[in-house]
């Protein structure tokens, strides 16, 4: 079985507005230090087989296809 | 003029979109189920109407984009059926890849629920030829993702062609959308996607009706 971390962020440059709210509220518990913050999802797959390549090619086509909207969001793939 | 509504598990302006229709054609609108994997024959005008499709969970509008009846939606889009998409259907219209571009979290953070200005920025389009160009009517908003984005290059692609047919105005823009975009059309302009409720300000017991011009223009209606 192939275990796969998908990790979906906000391209540089748009506007992440929940990133923003959350770097208040660090900043209200007395966090001084934080230059910025940016929030985005994980998802944790299993997946059912043990082919690799095939894993590869399928996660990449689940973030093309769903997981991710490439208008403003990147992905990464890690197979774990 | 044939008009057909799309149902998906948690939408909510359904109902009034249905209302709508019936009111302003005085015909009954028929309804297709999201498992469909073809709409009526003779359907000239498809609405997506507005809620929270499948909970918006992942994103707003993506997973309802995945479903059948939208590839139904796609395919007579492309043979030019009219396509209106409003609130979580412009978001869906987007996540298809219908129309160009995103709509985030409003900048607040709040979710927004008042009338609001549009500019009729587009009065050549089949669905906006009842208003005169640069009018400007109330309509109603209830979103929590209206802020519209779109690269550079999407952006000026879109202003070039004129593509840009409604603009929140005087100031009344809820949710932080680049160039105050509140609706949008494809390059052939048979769909529409924009985030207020035209369907809700179409009588006067609503307020008003300052959103049943672009229903009486998609249906082939003469102005009244």
């Amino acid at each position: 079985m192939i275990t796969a971390r998908v990790t979906v962020t906000l391209k540089t440059g748009v506007l992440d507005p929940q990133g923003k709210a959350i770097e208040g509220a660090l900043a209200t518990l007395g966090f001084d230090g934080v230059e910025s913050v940016r929030q985005g999802k994980v998802f944790d797959i299993e997946l059912s087989h043990d082919d690799r390549a095939r894993a590869e090619a399928d996660l990449a086509a689940m973030c093309e296809k769903l997981l991710a909207n490439t208008v403003i969001e990147n992905y990464a793939v890690e197979i774990v | 003029m044939k008009t057909a509504i799309v149902l998906l598990p948690g939408l909510n302006r359904d109902r009034d979109m249905i209302a709508a229709i019936r009111t302003i054609s005085g015909q009954e609108p028929l309804t297709v189920w999201q498992t469909e994997t073809e709409l009526p024959a003779g359907v000239d005008l498809v609405i997506v109407p507005g809620g929270f499709s499948f909970g918006d969970y992942l994103r707003c509008g993506a997973i309802g984009a995945r479903m059948p009846v939208m590839r139904a939606v796609a395919d007579a889009a492309r043979r030019g059926v009219r396509v209106l998409g409003v609130c979580n259907g412009f978001q869906m219209l987007l996540e298809a890849g219908l129309l160009p571009g995103a709509l985030m979290r409003n900048a607040s953070l709040n979710f927004v629920c008042r009338t609001v200005k549009l500019e009729v920025a587009n009065a050549g389009t089949v669905f906006t030829r009842g208003y005169r160009q640069g009018q400007v009517i109330d309509c109603p908003v209830a979103h929590h993702d209206g802020n519209y984005f779109a690269d550079a290059e999407t952006l000026a692609r879109l202003k070039g062609e004129n593509r840009v047919v409604f603009r929140y105005a005087d100031g009344t823009n809820p949710n932080g959308s680049t160039d105050d975009i509140a609706g949008i059309v494809n390059q052939d302009g048979n769909v529409l996607g924009m985030m207020p409720h035209p369907e809700n300000l179409i009588e006067d017991a609503h307020g008003g009706a300052d959103g049943r011009p672009l229903f009486e223009s998609a249906l082939d209606l003469a102005a009244a």
